[in-house]
């Protein structure tokens, strides 16, 4: 690489800068057009990022717009569902689900907001393959499902105090024992997750804040 | 006291009768507990319960840069390492923007498609020995170990192999590697003959395979299944066809597709999935570019605020994807991984009613589950 700079024009992709897709209004796309028509108001917004259609929608609409899709742009692969939380916003929820169709080869991302308490419309009637993701979220995050046949946790216990991908919830682990196991444990004196194999902790993190990493600095 | 009925309830006047297998069954492969209700040997019910290998994964996504998450991909699916870092690495370039050097781009097909060829091997190994056969098992890891092998030279590892970053590769291919991996690939194929002449024609084999856990297209759909269990069941569709990323668009294999959607025929369609992967190593590595094998891309990776991208590579079990939302730090603010076996593993109760129980063993190994990536 001896030789003098190249303009910016003449370099490969890979030797520029990265450049950050933008966010785009799409609400010309088809299918944004046609779930306009028949959702109306309900259609929150419809853009695009790094060539991914977003469509958000309203609650009330969540599973009737993913009906929509299926039967009419035939996006019959449910590829996945999650929650996001964003603890600021009013409502703090965020469930998202990636739909495929495979004659028209493209995803689609559909998405609406529920706050704390809220109740999403299950698409378990539509997708049965969302029965699993939604549970997960609802052991995740907490967010219930409406008509769900089976919402219970999936990967963490029953009786398991707490949602963990939820942004307040400990990243040190909180103490469960004590919701499970009252006649074992007093509050707060239970196991927690991360601390080794004691028992007993000296200092459950929720009892005694003064050992937590604000008061150092 | 009478021994034979504690309850008083007459003993063969019971139909029905819950059973646990599992959770240390050993072919659940790992530790995953199938609650069934069964009526003599038949199977009535199955009620998979998950969730005895969670360790938070996405959580601790959220705690590191998008640089130190890569090794946290390894022990998803852990033996398919290479196709988790892809994903991973693929999603995070989409967030951000970065176009990965041809060179590395290839190097990247070469070992995912390498670790294609592992994790098949594996599945034909164990799943070999849950139905009975024993020989298949000592050959699939005679190969293994000499993919294993190539994985060591290459980066260090054999297992979790942390081979990928956002950007491009770590390392460029050692001296002698292309020379040594295509020797592999030249012996492989005859390999996977060695492996149908055991099992392919085999009357037990087809006994415990054909007709068994019938999983029609509507219903793999429905359910959320990909991969190889998909194409088993008649979908021809390969996201390496479908939505080509990194070198794919340029190589050519084809992707094979059976109509009888049973095990016998999620069989045929990995077995003829290897010897494609080898196809495709064989071209990868005809054609490897020169060049740089890193993008230029700034030290610490920042995403911009209030994006999301989400990115799917075809891993050895189906569609694997990662779903990262940024919000202007060096962290993912959430990353969601779309676990291929956790979709896969739904269709479970779907394809085992009416099956007897000694046909459960054959279908947890036919819809090839590794329960660290179920449990993240």
């Amino acid at each position: 690489m001896s030789e003098a700079p190249k303009p910016p024009a003449e370099l490969a992709p890979w030797e520029r800068e990265p450049a950050a897709p933008q966010w785009q209004e799409a609400a010309d796309d088809p299918v944004a057009l046609a779930l306009g028509e028949a959702l109306g108001e309900a259609l929150v917004s419809a853009r695009t990022f790094a060539g991914d259609l977003t469509l958000e929608v309203r609650r009330e609409a969540f599973r009737s717009a993913c009906a929509a899709l299926k039967e009419r742009h035939d996006f019959t692969l449910l590829v996945d569902l999650c929650g996001v939380d964003f603890p600021k916003r009013e409502e703090r929820f965020e469930v998202v689900v990636h739909l495929y169709s495979f004659s028209a080869n493209r995803r689609v991302r559909v998405k609406t907001a529920v706050g704390e308490g809220g109740e999403v419309p299950s698409l378990v009637p539509v997708y049965p393959a969302a029965n699993w993701p939604e549970r997960e979220t609802w052991d995740m995050f907490g967010i219930r499902f409406a008509d769900h046949p089976d919402l219970t946790r999936i990967l963490l216990w029953e009786g398991f105090n707490g949602h963990p991908l939820r942004k307040d919830f400990p990243v040190e682990g909180i103490d469960t024992g004590a919701a499970i196991y009252p006649e074992y444990y007093e509050a707060r004196q239970g196991p927690i997750a991360g601390t080794g194999t004691g028992w007993k902790v000296k200092n459950p993190p929720a009892a005694a804040p003064e050992s937590g990493p604000e008061e150092k600095k | 006291m009478n021994g034979n009925a504690p309850t008083g309830e007459p003993l063969f006047g019971l139909r029905e009768m819950e059973l646990n297998f599992g959770p240390q069954h050993p072919a659940t492969h790992g530790v995953m507990r199938l609650k069934l209700k069964v009526d003599g040997e038949r199977i009535v019910d199955c009620y998979p319960i998950i969730g005895y290998l969670h360790r938070g994964t996405e959580k601790l996504f959220e705690l590191h840069p998008f640089f130190q998450n890569v090794p946290h991909t390894d022990r998803l699916d852990y033996v398919a390492a290479a196709t988790n870092n892809l994903a991973y690495v693929g999603a995070v370039e989409k967030l951000v923007g970065l176009v990965v050097p041809p060179r590395a781009r290839y190097i990247r097909v070469i070992l995912a498609e390498l670790q294609r060829i592992s994790s098949h091997l594996v599945w034909l190994a164990t799943h070999a020995i849950d139905i009975g056969a024993m020989t298949p098992f000592f050959y699939c890891f005679r190969e293994r170990e000499l993919i294993l092998d190539l994985f060591e030279q290459y980066c260090g590892a054999r297992l979790t192999l942390n081979s990928m970053r956002p950007g491009g590769q770590p390392y460029d291919l050692p001296q002698g590697w292309v020379e040594r991996c295509g020797e592999f690939i030249a012996e492989f194929p005859a390999k996977v003959d060695e492996y149908e002449d055991l099992l392919t024609e085999n009357r037990i084999w087809k006994r415990r395979t054909v007709g068994i856990g019938v999983l029609p297209p509507e219903t793999a759909i429905a359910y959320g299944v990909t991969g190889p269990m998909l194409r088993g069941s008649g979908v021809d569709w390969d996201l390496r066809k479908a939505l080509p990323y990194e070198a794919y668009g340029e190589v050519e294999f084809d992707v094979p597709v059976f109509h009888n959607c049973d095990t016998y025929d999620r069989y045929l369609v990995r077995i003829e999935e290897m010897r494609q992967s080898a196809r495709i190593i064989r071209q990868c590595l005809d054609r490897l570019p020169d060049g740089p094998i890193m993008a230029k891309r700034p030290r610490v990776l920042k995403a911009a605020a209030a994006t999301e991208a989400y990115h799917a590579v075809e891993g050895p079990k189906g569609e694997l994807g990662f779903y990262i939302v940024g919000d202007g730090s060096t962290n993912p603010y959430r990353c969601h991984v779309r676990p291929t076996s956790f979709m896969n593993l739904q269709a479970l109760p779907e394809m085992s009613r009416g099956a007897l129980i000694s046909d459960l063993v054959a279908l947890i190994g036919t819809v090839d589950i590794v329960l660290g990536e179920i449990d993240r």
